[in-house]
């Protein structure tokens, strides 16, 4: 059978195997570099993934991103990533994780610099931080995050957990099984997001020091 | 709370009065220990005035060094907090050099002076919070106030409010400010400085120079610190970070602490 065939052929249960290759997704946006060290670093196998056909060779698959929501879009659409994504995520169901610009863009959509549609792999909107005057936009540095036990995301940690942050945008979601962690700021906005094989999470975990390493080991031990 | 790594010629140096300057150590090595300390972020500075004199010592332990960009990429590869790089940057280029090696943030001092459009051209392309201002200042006999440019060499006659107050419609995310009279004295950060420049600008002030005790944490977070910087007390001094860190939640300051 071609490969062409068993992509649309959908599988009843995850095929992963546990020596498998991360795919660190290049579209032009991100901190590839940080992302691909912290893997190394935590014994796992990234790789860059220049286009979406490389995403054949990944058992995980990792959405890096830094900047602007439509700038994001707009890439993946011009790169033909969207379908290739949609169908690694939603189809074959392999673990896929969004950081930061890259967890926004799993959503619906995003009102950032006027209304963009997102991957609309999870329920849900982008939305600006709402803060009081007292606090500066973007928010930027390290945050207490909170977060229940059974989230796989934060297996081996206890709640809750400082983790690095830079944005000004926020999800907003009326699935509240959607939310694995939440975070403070002026007001509380979500932190994190799971369901099954996607994660997402608004910090760095690349740049959060041990908590931030322990996820992303969470996420590549996933099968 | 941020370690600050001196680099000259590409030796981990330590400075008093940023004029003496003594070798201890092999930079690359050292990042691994900040790896497993409680360290919120770590800042390289490089001082190497002049041309690059790249020794190679017996002891140093990692081959194939031979620019400050080899030593960036050397440490960004096991740093897993923000990263800040400073110390040479010019132009454009350079800090697109720098930002390509790893580093999360750069800092600008003497380009301020001398191209301050660059600091915008950075933040557009970068995000302002990747771009630190850095202001080096000296308190005088007198006790006048003097902000100094070219790794503290030249005086600017300006004053650090002021200057402060210009460098923050530049475009930068933070201010970094070094009290060149404090360095390596170890007997405390100059807190009317730090008081007096916080209040000042709305973006956060990183403190450095003059922590000898980890009691002097605290002192200057009172004063409007955002974040507390040191050099030598890292290198020093034992348990370094869990001493900072204990000491500054026993004055009421609110810290991240790992578990």
């Amino acid at each position: 059978m071609s490969h062409k065939d068993a992509r649309h052929r959908t599988r009843t249960a995850p095929t992963v195997k546990t020596s498998g290759r991360v795919a660190v997704i290049n579209y032009g946006l991100g901190n590839l570099r940080s992302v691909c060290n912290a893997l190394e670093f935590i014994g796992a196998t990234p790789f860059l993934a220049e286009s979406p056909d490389q995403l054949r060779d990944a058992s995980h698959a990792i959405l890096p991103g830094v900047g602007a929501f439509p700038d994001g879009m707009n890439n993946l659409v011009e790169q033909a990533w969207v379908a290739a994504l949609v169908d690694f995520a939603c189809q074959e169901k392999r673990p896929l994780l969004g950081i930061c610009l890259g967890m926004q863009l799993l959503m619906e959509s995003s009102t950032e610099h006027g209304y963009s549609q997102g991957l609309g792999l999870l329920p849900g909107k982008v939305q600006i931080l709402e803060v009081p005057d007292t606090l500066r936009v973007p928010h930027i540095g390290w945050n207490s995050v909170t977060f229940a036990k059974d989230r796989a995301t934060y297996a081996g940690l206890d709640s809750p957990q400082d983790y690095y942050f830079v944005h000004s945008y926020a999800v907003s979601t009326e699935h509240p099984d959607l939310v694995s962690a939440s975070c403070e700021y002026g007001a509380h906005f979500v932190a994190s997001v799971e369901r099954e094989n996607i994660w997402g999470v608004q910090f760095h975990p690349e740049k959060s020091h041990k908590a931030g390493l322990q996820i992303l080991k969470n996420f590549v031990g996933l099968s | 709370m941020i370690p600050v790594l001196l680099l000259k010629n590409g030796h981990l140096v330590r400075s008093e009065d940023f004029a003496i300057h003594q070798i201890i150590g092999d930079p690359v090595h050292e990042v691994r220990r900040f790896n497993e300390w409680n360290v919120d972020e770590i800042v390289y500075i490089d001082i190497t005035q002049g041309d690059y004199k790249f020794g190679q010592r017996a002891d140093v332990k990692t081959q194939g060094i031979e620019t400050p960009v080899d030593i960036l990429n050397a440490v960004s590869k096991t740093c897993f907090v923000p990263l800040t790089w400073g110390g040479r940057i010019r132009t454009f280029e350079e800090a697109a050099e720098i930002f390509r090696g790893g580093a999360d943030k750069i800092t600008l001092n003497t380009a301020l002076f001398e191209t301050p459009q660059l600091v915008s051209r950075l933040a557009q392309r970068y995000g302002s919070q990747a771009i630190v201002a850095s202001i080096d200042v000296r308190r005088h006999e007198d006790g006048t106030l003097e902000v100094f440019r070219d790794a503290g060499q030249v005086g600017t006659g300006k004053d650090p409010v002021a200057w402060a107050q210009e460098v923050a419609q530049l475009g930068a995310g933070e201010i970094f400010l070094q009290a060149i009279h404090k360095d390596g004295k170890g007997s405390g950060y100059d807190l009317d400085l730090i008081r007096s420049v916080s209040e000042a600008v709305r973006m956060p002030v990183i403190a450095c120079g003059g922590v000898g005790v980890y009691e002097h944490y605290a002192a200057a977070v009172k004063a409007g610190a955002s974040a507390v910087a040191a050099a030598n007390i890292w290198h020093f001094k034992e348990l370094s970070d869990r001493n900072g860190k204990r000491a500054l939640q026993r004055a009421g300051v609110h810290v991240r602490m790992t578990r």
